[in-house]
């Protein structure tokens, strides 16, 4: 049995498909074994079925897709690119890096012929990979294909991987790097299925092992026992219905309102926010509109989704175009090549260099709410100081939006949260990036994980400043971080004097229950106890012991 | 050897869907068939990744090669998918 930390609660069982990384660059400077023409029949055969398989996936896709994989199958049989393969191999290269020179040499072709030929080179990239993954025997790279429902194994997931995905056919993520506020697993929790992370040895399970997924104890069973199987699900049932409270705006036991909403990633998300009874949306993230183009999204498409979502909810909090860093996007490049990228020109910085691209996000932010009753709350990423606040509220203001406020993720934002509240209209505290700037420990890096852990006293450090400053100043401040999805913790939140929680729409019920199941004073002393301690695991314990209802949720 | 000099009318040029479409027909003959911008070396028709880096824009023109029997056919029907208007 293979064990990781787990995520995302929540079991299921059903074949492994491995996610393969980069295809690697087959070494130059080695020869076949002599026989050119077994070894060119061995490079042909791979090519046929790399079109054979493309071919047949743009069948079943149909439409659209069907052209597009058709043309790509059609690269994959090119018969100038089989001539490039059979010269190379009778110079005695071996077939994968005889297949890998020849699709080069056609990409520099493709690549002469113009801007219009770049994407159809980035194609080639990815049919060249397909072919020498075959001939390397590795499966092919990218989120597999499969029909059947699969269990995604992966060494970590990046938000340009899963852009593809299909939900409905993933039942479970387990990857071998990435920690708690790993993309995975916000991704995992906000499409409800489990996930295990720093799952040591899980990219040695071969394709189609049938594995037994446990989202909440961090277990990954192969080939388990019907029995297994049935106490895994009994016990995951158990575990859902004694937190099913119902719906209902979010409040301490003795009436102290916290508002719940959703995090939410574009208009498909809509649906599992309301079923889980999200009041408003805390955090609506914009990247979905931009990930994959070569331009900026028009302000007339911009503004059609946005209003779907601000007409879904009374309450909207959308955050301006967060790309760079771990979400670099194809035409919003930074300026210069960045050695630290997440210290680099992301977020609202990378705005400097593209003005057009945020005035453009606020134009059609205030038109998509023109004429809506809803409560439309604009924030920026990134904001380090009082400079980059009055700049932020100023555009906003300009584009006629009435509520501008900044996230608090940077700890320079957090220490001088006074002087910020007096220029934003509200604060919503980021924890995953303040915990990575605050520990210097990169959110991806899987060894560094214990510092992304958001029970850290020195994070609670710095979101108390931020929630005493806006108490202060008389604004609203939330917290949309993966911290607020944690029960225990939310309380700690509240009782800190945050005045909203935000995150993946299937961790409200629990936060639900959580928070009704305390007073506002218990929270108060849970969070007294938390900040006392002196590590993670410390403040965990100290302010468990402040909330004696937790234990009979399970939770 | 059989010869047809053609301006390209499709809009894209010789690319995208007009290119697999000459391409798909290409391959469809058993002659040898090739395509050239006028003085420049031809390439194998059958190659889509050849006719794309020839990079043929609308308004171009292109000489299209074949030789065998049926040559004239197959040289008119391969004309016909560069000077159709609608594509």
């Amino acid at each position: 049995m293979l064990r990781g930390t787990g995520v995302s609660p929540g079991v299921a069982a059903g074949p492994v498909r491995v996610m393969t990384g980069a295809v690697p660059e087959p070494p130059a400077g080695r020869r076949h074994a002599g026989d050119a023409d077994a070894e060119r029949d061995r490079a042909l055969a791979a090519l046929e079925t790399v079109g054979a398989d493309l071919e047949e996936r743009g069948a079943r896709a149909g439409g659209e897709a069907r052209d597009v994989l058709a043309a790509q199958a059609m690269m994959a049989r090119d018969p100038g690119l089989a001539g490039v393969v059979t010269d190379r191999i009778a110079e005695g290269l071996p077939a994968p890096r005889a297949v890998f020179e020849a699709f080069n040499v056609f990409h520099a072709a493709l690549s002469r012929a113009g801007e219009y030929m770049a994407a159809r080179a980035a194609d080639l990239d990815d049919i060249r990979d397909r072919a020498v993954a075959f001939l390397l025997g590795m499966p092919a790279p990218g989120v597999p294909d499969s029909d059947e429902p699969f269990v995604l194994v992966a060494r970590d997931l990046a938000p340009a991987d899963t852009a593809l995905l299909d939900p409905s056919k993933v039942l479970a993520f387990v990857t071998r790097d990435g920690g708690p506020t790993s993309h995975t697993a916000i991704l995992a929790r906000a499409m409800g299925v489990p996930a295990v992370v720093a799952c040591g040895d899980c990219l040695e399970l071969p394709d189609g092992t049938m594995v037994l997924v446990d989202g909440t104890s961090g277990e990954v069973r192969p080939d388990p026992t019907e029995q297994e199987t049935a106490a895994a699900h009994a016990a995951a049932e158990a575990r859902a219905a004694a937190l099913d409270v119902g719906t209902g705006p979010g409040a301490t036991a003795d009436g102290h309102r916290v508002p719940l909403l959703a995090n939410i990633g574009g208009p498909k998300d809509i649906e599992a926010a309301l079923s889980c009874g999200a009041e408003g949306v805390g955090l609506f993230r914009t990247e979905f509109l931009f990930l994959g183009r070569t331009t900026a999204p028009s302000e007339e498409e911009q503004e059609a989704a946005y209003r779907a979502v601000l007409e879904a909810f009374p309450h909207v909090v959308v955050r301006t175009l967060d790309a760079g860093a771990d979400k670099p996007l194809a035409f919003l490049p930074p300026p210069d090549d960045e050695p630290n990228p997440a210290l680099g020109e992301r977020g609202l910085r990378l705005m400097h260099s593209h003005p057009g691209v945020l005035t453009g996000q606020l134009r059609a932010l205030a038109r998509a709410a023109a004429g809506l009753d809803t409560e439309l709350r604009v924030m920026a990423p990134m904001v380090a100081d009082v400079a980059e606040t009055r700049s932020f509220v100023a555009a906003c203001r300009a584009a006629g939006l009435s509520s501008a406020g900044v996230m608090i993720e940077i700890p320079a934002a957090a220490l001088r949260a006074a002087d910020l509240a007096a220029e934003a209209d509200f604060f919503s505290l980021g924890t995953n990036d303040l915990a990575q700037y605050a520990f210097a420990a990169d959110r991806q890096i899987s060894g560094l994980a214990r510092f992304q852990d958001p029970w850290q006293p020195a994070l609670l450090d710095l979101v108390a400043p931020a929630a005493r400053a806006a108490t202060a100043a008389g604004k609203d401040c939330g917290v949309c971080g993966e911290a607020a999805g944690d029960p225990a913790l939310a309380c700690v939140l509240t009782g800190l004097g945050v005045t909203s929680l935000s995150m993946s729409a299937r961790s409200l019920p629990r936060v639900r229950a959580a928070l009704a199941a305390h007073t506002l004073d218990q929270c108060r002393r849970a969070a007294e106890a938390a900040l006392r301690a002196t590590d993670a695991d410390g403040a965990r314990t100290g302010a468990r012991a402040e909330l004696p209802g937790l234990e009979p949720l399970g939770l | 050897m059989a010869e047809r000099r053609v301006r390209v009318e499709t809009k894209v040029g010789l690319h995208a869907r007009p290119a697999a479409l000459f391409v798909q027909a290409a391959t469809r003959t058993p002659l040898d068939v090739t395509v050239a911008k006028p003085g420049k070396d031809p390439v194998n028709a059958k190659s889509i990744l050849s006719v794309l880096a020839l990079d043929a824009q609308q308004g171009e023109e292109i000489v299209i090669r074949a030789e065998g029997d049926g040559a004239d056919a197959v040289l008119d029907e391969l004309a016909g998918l560069v000077t159709e208007q609608s594509a």
